[in-house]
């Protein structure tokens, strides 16, 4: 590494000397790439930021250029989408881009959070990235929310309708709240136009400062791995943490491994099946935005479903929104909650293992209910597990606490 | 010896990296320039149109839309055309050289299919201006009809063949059009079914 | 507020429903089409220019795109297909206008372009072959698919009238299931012959509903082609760096 550095010293162009000068390039290249290190030992698990990084910037360039032909008002937003997918030359590529890219975007995000809750990424010294990141997911919530009307098809309408109608729940104020999201008595063409101003400006602003400072927080602290070991405990009598690489050209190199297998797989479901089987694109959606008639069933897109199934466990709409509104915001506590001693699954007890897979059941068959009907055993099982998910939350401080760990080493484990 | 080899191979796998995936992102980039041009629906807007000429006295002029774009028809009279000769020692492209401002048919003093009939695009060849038509000879005394662009002073003949010393370098642009009838005009289209 | 209820308290409750299931759900009959068969799309577009477009549109749908897809000339498509329209980057629209349809039927017929992607082929394919008499019905027939469809039985020359049998449920009281169809008076064609007509037409529906989809499949083996080499490439890359790493 050193010889390197000084190679790159020597040969420092004049040029490169008057940027420097003015603008540090060479040193935040160092920084955050030739000189970023991260642990050797990474697995699986930790491509999945890179990934939605990919996929920010699939819905960034496909998002611009579906702009440039969308048309935001009710009377000719379902008729300019469909002239994307026909009549704009390479339009369809575009949309189902951006269609497929909102579904991956979530699976990616779901991925990169059960990384951190299988590593304890969330805790001490990284709860800021956790809080950081979950601010993200929140922006992106709304940001695949408001996207989601602007087709004007009838899930679009439908979905937002009870979507919105959620904020009526709150005591005294719900409806005023739902009047001025709405800007109309009921969701319209005015209601469609600021969600359209939200989802392509306001949103994905706040969106690429969030990552940016997630990034920055991150470098900051240095990447956890998957011992959940300080790498910059152990460093060399040049600095390096002993465990560590450079992000440049190692990780770079790994990454792209990753992310072409990671296209494959985009492609695969782009080209091939961009309906999903009606989960990325829902089949009522072709048929646009009827105010007299809902469709037969109402289910939200798959990434909302889990939070929808607790919504619809409680027969309350008071506490059925509160509910989900705490089901959604309850990871944020992670990094106080957890009083685990060690970060790693690899090093947890029986119990937090079981915890955790409980957890993982309970999210993924309530994103399977939300897709249900809410009838007879349906709404028996979701409240089951809605009280999984909540008691994982819940009960964390004490079964992390009690929890027998075992001794975790002092340098990560890696065969090369 | 071995070090070698590595630094070679390493070399030349990330020269190759590096090609395919700029190979993939410029074949990704092909569909977002693509998607920019007229799309199925622009180019049915833009599809030829017909234009009557029964009603157009001799002298007279009609505006007509094709593509989003001014089309002038002019219905040139005896005395007109005899005007064209006249001027062409003012003018920059007298015998409308510069190919991509007409249709092969319009290689000539008249810049038409008949003399009689002109067909010129309503854009100065300068900036985009419409250009006001003002056949009559006078008041001033080097104006001897034409079109005059009220914007930045370029002057045409009554061909649309440009001036000398004026801003626009060429002549106005001459769109392909045929004759269906006698009396029925259709631009957009030289030639084939439209 | 008048006509549309305040968004509060029924709409929660809709939605605890978990939204409403379609009383009976039919089993659909698979179209069983192919969307790649050039020739039953043509036969399907031939049908629904002749038998559905005087009442559909297909307002998205133009006539070149068809042409280019289902390999037609230009004199092909203004001589088998435009009867309603004059150029051929025209879209297909229904020749009768809007609101006289709306007038006659109650409500206008709906567009076909994305009929078949929205409700599914087997769903147009088993409503095309589910009109049974029903004299309760003002246009005396009614829909196995679309039950109160305002949808007279446009091809009864082809396929003859039928009759529905439906049977008591034994499990509860009061519902009945359907059991069959019987043929009434019979059509110009025979059951197969009409079963065809149907399938290919409901293939055309298919096809406007998504006019790219053989392109996106065969530009896509290409994509997962470049990908795949490049996974090479970037795998040797991969491994050759990280000889390094130890």
């Amino acid at each position: 590494m050193a010889r390197n550095e000084a190679e790159i010293g020597t040969k420092k162009s004049t040029f490169m000397k008057w940027i420097d000068d003015r603008f540090p390039y060479t040193e935040t290249m160092k920084y955050h790439i030739t000189e970023y290190y991260a642990s050797k030992n990474f697995n699986f698990w930790y491509i999945f930021g890179v990934l939605a990084m990919v996929v920010l910037v699939i819905q960034f360039v496909s998002g611009i250029f579906l702009t440039m032909n969308y048309k935001p008002s009710s009377a000719d937003a379902f008729a300019s989408v469909e002239y994307i997918m026909r009549d704009v030359q390479w339009g369809w590529l575009i949309r189902y881009m951006h269609s497929t890219g909102a579904s991956f975007f979530f699976v990616v995000v779901y991925l990169h959070m059960f990384r951190a809750m299988l590593y304890g990424s969330y805790q001490k010294p990284r709860e800021l990235i956790w809080i950081i990141g979950m601010m993200i997911f929140f922006v992106l919530f709304a940001e695949a929310f408001a996207g989601y009307l602007l087709p004007w098809g009838q899930m679009s309408y439908w979905g937002a309708q009870v979507i919105i109608s959620l904020f009526g729940a709150i005591p005294g104020i719900g409806e005023a709240i739902v009047e001025i999201i709405r800007g109309d008595y009921s969701i319209s063409d005015i209601t469609l136009n600021r969600f359209f101003a939200l989802h392509v400006v306001v949103l994905p602003i706040a969106l690429l400062g969030l990552v940016f400072v997630h990034i920055v927080a991150l470098h900051h602290v240095g990447s956890n791995n998957p011992d959940g070991i300080e790498i910059k405990d152990h460093k060399g009598p040049d600095g390096v943490p002993l465990d560590g690489i450079a992000f440049h050209p190692y990780h770079t190199t790994k990454d792209l491994v990753g992310i072409i297998i990671f296209l494959m797989i985009f492609s695969a479901v782009m080209f091939f099946a961009p309906d999903m089987g009606g989960y990325f694109l829902e089949h009522a959606n072709f048929e646009p935005a009827n105010v007299m008639a809902t469709p037969e069933r109402i289910a939200p897109v798959w990434y909302f479903t889990p939070f929808y199934a607790i919504l619809r466990a409680v027969p309350s709409k008071l506490w059925g929104a509160a509910l989900m509104a705490l089901s959604v915001l309850a990871p944020l506590f992670l990094p106080w909650l957890d009083r685990s001693r060690v970060k790693s699954i690899r090093y947890r007890g029986p119990i937090y293992k079981t915890a955790l897979g409980l957890f993982v059941i309970s999210f993924c068959t309530l994103g399977w209910l939300g897709m249900q009907p809410a009838e007879g055993v349906y709404v028996v099982m979701a409240r089951i597990f809605s009280v999984i998910y909540f008691g994982f939350f819940i009960a964390m401080p004490y079964y992390t606490t009690i929890d027998k760990t075992k001794q975790v080493p002092d340098r990560v484990v890696y065969h090369g | 010896m071995t070090d070698d080899v590595d630094r070679n191979r390493r070399h030349f796998l990330t020269v190759a990296t590096v090609v395919t995936g700029g190979v993939g992102l410029v074949a990704a980039s092909i569909p977002f320039i693509s998607s920019l041009n007229p799309s199925a629906r622009a180019q049915a807007q833009g599809a030829p149109v017909e234009v009557p000429l029964g009603s157009l006295e001799p002298g007279e002029m009609i505006r007509v839309m094709w593509r989003g774009r001014l089309v002038f028809v002019v219905r040139r009279t005896e005395e007109m055309l005899a005007r064209l000769s006249s001027v062409t020692d003012f003018l920059e492209d007298p015998n409308s050289e510069v190919v991509e401002q007409q249709p092969e048919f319009a290689v000539n003093q008249h810049r038409s299919r008949k003399p009689e009939f002109l067909v010129v695009e309503g854009s100065c060849t300068h900036l985009g201006c419409a250009p006001l038509a003002e056949f009559q000879v006078g008041p001033a005394d080097d104006w001897f009809g034409g079109f005059y662009c009220p914007c930045h002073g370029s002057r045409f003949d009554l061909s649309g063949r440009v001036y000398q010393n004026v801003p626009a370098p060429t002549n106005l642009r001459v769109p392909p059009y045929r004759f269906l009838r006698e009396d029925l005009i259709m631009i957009g289209a030289d030639s084939g079914v439209a | 507020m008048g006509r549309f209820p305040r968004f509060g308290v029924p709409l929660v409750a809709l939605l605890l429903a978990g939204g409403v299931f379609a009383a009976s759900t039919i089993e659909l009959e698979p179209t069983g089409n192919d969307p790649d068969n050039i020739n039953s799309l043509q036969r399907g577009a031939k049908n629904f220019m002749n038998y559905c477009a005087g009442c559909h549109s297909a307002k998205y749908v133009r006539f070149n795109i068809i042409g280019r897809d289902l390999e037609l000339s230009e004199d092909q498509l203004i001589e088998n297909l435009m009867f309603n329209a004059e150029k051929t980057f025209e879209t297909i629209q229904a020749t009768m206008p809007l609101d006289d349809a709306a007038r006659w039927f109650g409500q206008p017929p709906p567009d076909m372009s994305l009929m078949a992607r929205a409700r599914g082929t087997d769903y147009v394919y088993n409503f095309m072959k589910g009109f049974y008499l029903d004299p309760d019905s003002p246009t005396g027939v009614d829909n196995l698919v679309l039950k109160g469809t305002s949808m007279p039985h446009v091809l009864w020359e082809l396929q003859g009238y039928q009759s529905a049998t439906f049977v008591q449920d034994e499990k509860e009281e009061g519902t009945t299931h359907f059991e069959g169809f019987e043929t009434v008076t019979a059509g110009s064609m025979t059951a197969e012959e009409f079963d065809n007509f149907a399938r290919d037409t409901a293939n055309f529906l298919e096809y406007i509903s998504e006019p790219i989809r053989s392109t996106r499949r065969v530009l896509g083996v290409w994509v997962l082609i470049y990908l795949s080499i490049f996974l090479v490439i970037a795998i040797m890359l991969k491994r050759q760096v990280w000889k390094d790493v130890s």
